[in-house]
C-alpha cells in the first residue's frame, strides 16, 4: 500500500460568489488556472491552486467537457 | 465500502422516519436544533392564540344566540376595537420575527469550510464526487450510490431506505455540500440535518454541513424526477475526523 498523506482542505470561500448559486465559481477557478498556466506554466505552484480549487468545485463530468473542448478548440470562454 | 461504523456497534444510531411519526427526527446540526426550538416556540403562540379566539368565539355564539336576542345590535364599527385586533396580531407577528429571521440568516452562513463533497442526482441515484484529494495516477474518489433493493435487505435495514455506497462525512468539521443533477432535477434532503437541496441540471447549489454527532442518516430525493422518484434513497454516514480520513486514503488507495 502507498503512502497518500491527505491534507484536510478544499477550496476556500470566495466574496466574489456569496450566493448559494456557485456555478460561476468553479467557472472562474477554471479560468484562472488556464490564464496562471498560460503565463506561469502547468506545474506551477502559484497554479496548481487554482486546479486543486476547481477540481473542488466543478463536477468531474464539466471538467472533462471543457477539457476536450479546449483540446478541440471550440472552448466558449477565453482561451 | 468498507462502512467504518460497523466495527463500532456500540455507536450506530438510526436518523431514519418512524411508523406514524409526526414530529422531527433528532437533529444533528445546530440549525437542525435551531429550527426545532423555533418550532416550540411558535407553538406557544400558536396555542394561546387559538384557545383566545376560540374561546371568543364561542362565548359570542352563547350570548348573543338569536332568541335571547330578539332585536340585533346595530353596531357596525368602533375605531378602538379595531385599532386593538389589528395592531395586537402585528406586534405579535413581529415578536416571532426576531428568532424566526435570525435563524434564515444563520442557515445561509458560508462558514469557509474544510471539506468539499459533490452530489449528483441521476435518474435514479445519487453519486458522489470527493475531489479535495487526489492519489499518484491523479484520480479522485467517485462513486454511485444505489438503493439496496427489499430482496436484498438483511435484518435491521430499512426498506427503500438503505443504499449500496453511503456517503461518508467527518463530525465537528465544516462541510460544503455542492449539489447538483446529471439530467433531470432532484432534491437532496436529509431531515436531521435540516438539509434540502434542489439539484439542478447545469448549476452548481451549494449548502453547508456541521454535524455534531457520530450516525447514519437517512433521507429521499426531494424533487420529483421521474419513475423511480422514491427509490434514489441517501445515506449519509458521520463520523470521526481521524476515521474519514483513513476512508479516504483507503479509498484512494482501492
Ligand atoms: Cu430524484
Amino acid at each position: 500500500m502507498s503512502e497518500v498523506t491527505i491534507q484536510v482542505r478544499t477550496a476556500p470561500r470566495d466574496r466574489r460568489f456569496p450566493t448559494t448559486n456557485q456555478t460561476k465559481h468553479c467557472w472562474a477557478r477554471y479560468l484562472e488556472f488556464h490564464a496562471c498556466s498560460k503565463v506561469k506554466g502547468d506545474d506551477d505552484p502559484e497554479c496548481e491552486k487554482f486546479k486543486r480549487w476547481y477540481l473542488s468545485l466543478c463536477p468531474e463530468e464539466w471538467v472533462e467537457n471543457w477539457d476536450t473542448l479546449k483540446e478541440e478548440g471550440r472552448f466558449p470562454g477565453p482561451e | 465500502m468498507n462502512n467504518i461504523l460497523n466495527f463500532y456497534p456500540a455507536v450506530i444510531t438510526t436518523d431514519v422516519a418512524e411508523n406514524w411519526q409526526i414530529g422531527f427526527q433528532d437533529p444533528a446540526t445546530p440549525i437542525m436544533e435551531g429550527i426545532i426550538n423555533l418550532h416550540y416556540d411558535l407553538m406557544f403562540f400558536i396555542c394561546v392564540i387559538s384557545v383566545f379566539v376560540s374561546w371568543m368565539l364561542g362565548r359570542t355564539l352563547w350570548h348573543f344566540e338569536q332568541n335571547q336576542n330578539k332585536i340585533p345590535s346595530s353596531l357596525t364599527h368602533g375605531t378602538l376595537i379595531e385599532m386593538i385586533w389589528t395592531v395586537t396580531p402585528a406586534f405579535i407577528l413581529l415578536i416571532i420575527a426576531v428568532p424566526s429571521f435570525s435563524l434564515l440568516y444563520a442557515m445561509d452562513e458560508i462558514i469557509s469550510p474544510a471539506i468539499t463533497i459533490k452530489t449528483l442526482g441521476h435518474q435514479w441515484y445519487w453519486s458522489y464526487e470527493y475531489s479535495d484529494y487526489l492519489n499518484e495516477d491523479d484520480d479522485s474518489i467517485n462513486y454511485d450510490s444505489y438503493m439496496i433493493p427489499e430482496e436484498d435487505l438483511e435484518i435491521g435495514q430499512f426498506r427503500l431506505l438503505e443504499v449500496d455506497n453511503r456517503m461518508v462525512i467527518p463530525i465537528n468539521t465544516h462541510i460544503r455540500v455542492i449539489v447538483t443533477a446529471a439530467d433531470v432535477l432532484h432534491s437532496w434532503a436529509v431531515p436531521s440535518f435540516r438539509s434540502k437541496c434542489d439539484a439542478i441540471p447545469g448549476r452548481l447549489n451549494q449548502t453547508s454541513l456541521f454535524i455534531k454527532r457520530e450516525g447514519v442518516y437517512y433521507g429521499q430525493c426531494s424533487e420529483i424526477c421521474g419513475i423511480n422518484h422514491g427509490f434514489m434513497p441517501i445515506v449519509v454516514e458521520a463520523t470521526s475526523l481521524p476515521n474519514y480520513v483513513s476512508w479516504i486514503s483507503n479509498k484512494l488507495n482501492e
